[in-house]
């Protein structure tokens, strides 16, 4: 169970991911950010250009500092049954489920995807390192846990025409691929494995590989574009990411909350009922962390709620206190924010205080805003939802062209 | 929930039998599994200075016919041997010793509200909670007085290595009280907060009935059965069945399922939690907190059976059969204890020891549970350390044995499942007492398994033969279960 020594040179401040070179090469604006010690682009080119390659196209991004976990042995199934709070013993070799974890005390430590890639082994995605919770929480459990992060290259190749420029790259067998599908597929000679998952809200997939191959994945999907003048095919960077997945309606532990591993102060972290993912809290299925301590919280009125929300007029409401209504009393402050260019409107994820567990349909956002550096004071109604801001029919249509 | 009516105990020991007696006397139907084919426990291989709280006595309306009190004897290198006898202690220093027992009895005696009651919990306080924070806190300024309750407070948390150097001169008398400071657990006198092992040991020690192990055992056995309880010997448990998040039986290792409205382990926190129960009911944090508690026991039963009794010079052959004690000076105990910091036995161990006819039943210092050779290659070195030294005390002691039966921590642990093979079902230091014994989450009896307690020597307020654990257990239980 002890973990492969990091290849990462703690001396320097990024580390280069397998897909380095390329990165380099679609990164004009040199604007990096340092995601999990990697050097992974802020923006590549322009936010606008990505954001749109998203939307109406294909875009590229290398998923490889995402923190990745193999989970073998004979009790491996259990074993994550027992961590995250969703039933899992249901997920068939071949298939992804989106889960969340908690502590004793039902408070989220993080979200991730849980890929059972053949009968008893599965890796697990995160945000955020967790090899030392999951390393905890194998206590009395006959399972093999190992960090892979730095072992597998990966790519999410998301858009509109993702399938076919995958298709067109030469992986085959996608048509029948449902969401949240695996596929292991032969690309060149090169073993390659496919998801059908993402975090934009869209059609996608995502491509997971033996670093060594990672420039030879890449060059093959942008061929389709360079070479062959078909699609556009574009790199993006976190920026244009943090758009799309506000549109689709996905958080962001330690940025929309906090994470209980890292909240300082009590009440400061976030049950998942606290984070609108009460239908990924199974009640009735067998013992799992946290599991007491939400059976009891369940049974209270809610005391806080991230909610989505989305606004009148054309202001952003970055950082904006939110209140029950125009200078009324306030409830909570928005944590993310993002203009959509496809639906026209501002959006925002807010965490709100709330009065005898009841969600308001409506709040009230204080925007301050800039006009030629002079600071404006806007009020902004704005209309609670509990459904993604933005999705479409492609997302879950197998085969995606078929709508 | 509806009352509970009936209770399955795991583990006929002290505690186990008390627990029980208490329960059943309050209309529980009960029963006793015991693994092993006599109950007690490890009462079997306690000497018999040790007997149970007076309060259980009274409350299981046992007689137990008491003996002449044992003296402990430290004996002296020099055949210059002293004997500790209530208050009172041969030599110059009677005067200090008599003065000092007086004040470090009051000390123990303020402990008591927290020694009879479930510890009080440091969040979410019930109103039992207050008041055993209320009686704590008199006791402690009133019964104490403000001069003594400064000084208590001082002198709790420090070692008894600095505290008896401020008291006393006689090496002699430091080594011997240092040793009951530290018997039993993975701690020499230079350790912090060995005065609260002498506090509770003394707490337990105070005017107390002094009784044979064995006579305890079956006047607990004979208790038990008055008030109703069914005790099965040769009943290991293989494991605890929930149903719904509650405790509702045990299996035993012959693969019978039991079926009780409640389960009380009288195991220790880690055999109960992590081998019977299975982490699969737990949350992974108290898991993860279970698994810590220092349960590594240090000290070797060591029986010799001899040809003929032993002689000690300067000691009438009267006093053999009194609590011997090996520990010329607390230097010495602090120089054992350091072998085992690394893995190692005591080369010049420390030990205490009872006669009884031509048996001596010797406990010896140090004895680390995760020896660096293995037991198996230096149980005959060990037990050479020990007669070593014992001829000098007794020359001769070592051509008179027949058979030298060395019991390690492991040894216990395999005999009683105590995980570590650990006197106290765990270390008994400030981390893991009170309201964190054995852990918090669980400090209470209660575990976070409905239907299930603890009620053994991992509870509060910890091991040596007292019976405060059952007996507080079976309070908490018909209070809340």
């Amino acid at each position: 169970m002890t973990p492969a020594a990091s290849p990462i040179d703690f001396t320097r401040t990024h580390a280069p991911s397998p897909f380095h070179a390329r990165l380099l090469d679609h990164t004009i604006t040199q604007n990096w950010a340092t995601w999990n010690g990697y050097q992974t682009p802020r923006v590549a080119d322009t936010v606008a250009s990505e954001y749109f390659a998203i939307r109406s196209a294909c875009s590229v991004m290398d998923l490889t500092p995402m923190e990745k976990y193999r989970i073998t042995g004979p009790d491996a199934g259990d074993y994550l049954n027992r961590l995250v709070t969703r039933d899992v013993t249901k997920l068939k070799p071949g298939r992804v489920a989106y889960a969340v974890w908690c502590n004793d005390m039902g408070r989220v430590i993080d979200d991730g995807t849980i890929f059972h890639l053949s009968e008893g082994v599965y890796r697990l995605c995160a945000q955020h390192h967790q090899l030392d919770w999951l390393l905890l929480s194998s206590i009395g459990f006959d399972v093999t846990i190992t960090k892979e992060t730095h072992d597998v290259a990966a790519l999410a190749v998301q858009g509109p025409t993702s399938f076919s420029v995958l298709s067109a790259a030469g992986i085959q067998g996608l048509d029948t691929l449902k969401p949240f599908g695996i596929t292991s597929v032969d690309v060149a000679g090169i073993p390659v494995t496919v998801s059908r998952t993402g975090f934009t809200g869209d059609l996608g997939y995502e491509l997971w590989m033996d670093p060594e191959h990672a420039l030879d994945i890449w060059d093959i999907i942008f061929n389709v574009k360079f070479e062959r003048g078909l699609y556009d095919i574009r790199v993006i960077g976190l920026d244009a990411l943090e758009m799309v997945r506000i549109e689709a309606g996905f958080i962001m532990p330690g940025f929309d909350f906090n994470t209980a591993d890292t909240a300082v102060r009590a009440d400061f972290d976030r049950s998942p009922y606290e984070l609108g993912l009460g239908w990924l809290v199974d009640l009735k299925k067998p013992h799992y962390t946290g599991k007491r301590a939400l059976v009891a919280e369940h049974a209270r009125p809610a005391k806080s709620r991230l909610i989505k929300l989305i606004l009148d007029g054309n202001k952003v409401p970055s950082g904006s206190f939110l209140f029950d209504r125009e200078g009324g009393e306030n409830v909570g402050a928005v944590m993310a924010q993002t203009w959509s260019p496809i639906l026209k409107r501002a959006l925002a994820l807010g965490d709100i205080t709330l009065r005898k567990g009841q969600v308001p349909s409506e709040l009230w956002a204080e925007i301050y805003y800039q006009k030629e550096l002079k600071w404006k004071l806007h009020w902004a109604k704005g209309t609670v939802t509990d459904k993604p801001f933005w999705s479409h029919p492609r997302r879950s249509a197998t085969p995606p062209h078929s709508t | 929930m509806t009352k509970a009516r009936s209770a399955i105990i795991i583990g006929g020991g002290h505690n186990g039998l008390i627990c029980a007696a208490y329960l059943a006397r309050k209309g529980l139907k009960v029963e006793v599994l015991e693994a092993r084919n006599t109950l007690g426990g490890g009462l079997a291989l306690t000497s018999s200075h040790m007997s149970l709280h007076a309060s259980i006595l009274k409350d299981l309306k046992i007689k137990l016919t008491s003996q002449a009190p044992v003296k402990t004897i430290a004996l002296g290198p020099d055949g210059e041997h002293l004997c500790f006898s209530g208050n009172t202690v041969d030599g110059p220093e009677a005067a200090r010793y008599a003065a000092f027992r007086e004040e470090y009895l009051a000390y123990a005696k303020a402990l008591g509200p927290l020694m009879l009651n479930t510890p009080p919990r440091l969040k979410d306080f019930d109103r039992a909670d207050a008041m055993t924070f209320g009686k704590l806190g008199w006791a402690l300024r009133f019964g104490l007085g403000e001069e003594a309750m400064r000084e208590f407070l001082r002198v709790a948390g420090m070692n008894v290595y600095d505290v008896l150097e401020e008291r006393f001169s006689a090496p002699l008398l430091k080594g011997a009280l240092a040793y009951d400071a530290i018997i039993g657990c993975h701690v020499g006198p230079r350790t912090p907060n060995t005065v609260l092992n002498f506090l509770m040991r003394l707490f337990h020690d105070s005017g107390q009935q002094r009784v044979s192990a064995a006579a305890t055992t079956s006047a607990l056995e004979e208790a038990a059965g008055k008030a109703g309880v069914t005790m099965k010997c040769g009943a290991k448990v293989a494991s605890i069945l929930v149903q719904s998040d509650k405790a509702v039986g045990v299996t035993l290792d012959t693969g019978e399922a039991l079926r009780a409205d409640i389960i009380v382990s009288n195991a220790d926190a880690k055999t109960t939690f992590l081998d019977l129960l299975g982490t699969r009911h737990l949350d992974a944090l108290f898991a993860h907190r279970i698994s810590k508690p220092r349960t590594d026991g240090d000290v070797a039963r060591l029986r010799l059976s001899l040809k003929a009794r032993p002689t000690v010079p300067g000691l009438p052959d009267s006093d053999l059969s009194q609590r011997l004690v090996i520990a010329p000076d607390m230097r010495t105990v602090e120089r054992a204890f350091n072998a085992s910091k690394y893995g190692e036995y005591s080369k010049e161990p420390v030990m205490d020891m009872m006669l009884d006819g031509r048996t001596l039943s010797i406990n010896a210092a140090y004895a680390p549970l995760k020896l660096k050779e293995g037991w198996e290659a230096g149980a005959e070195g060990f037990k050479a350390a020990v007669l070593t030294v014992l001829e000098r005390y007794a020359p001769g002691l070592s051509a008179s044995v027949e058979t030298a039966e060395l019991m390690t921590p492991a040894d216990m642990a395999e005999a009683f499942g105590n995980a570590g093979g650990h006197w106290h079902h765990g270390e008994m230091a400030i981390d893991q007492a009170f309201m964190m014994r054995p852990v918090h989450g669980t400090a209470q009896y209660e575990t976070p398994v409905a239907g299930l307690y603890l009620c053994g020597a991992a509870a509060h307020p910890g091991g040596d033969i007292t019976g405060l654990p059952g007996r507080n257990a079976a309070k908490r239980i018909l209070r809340t279960a």
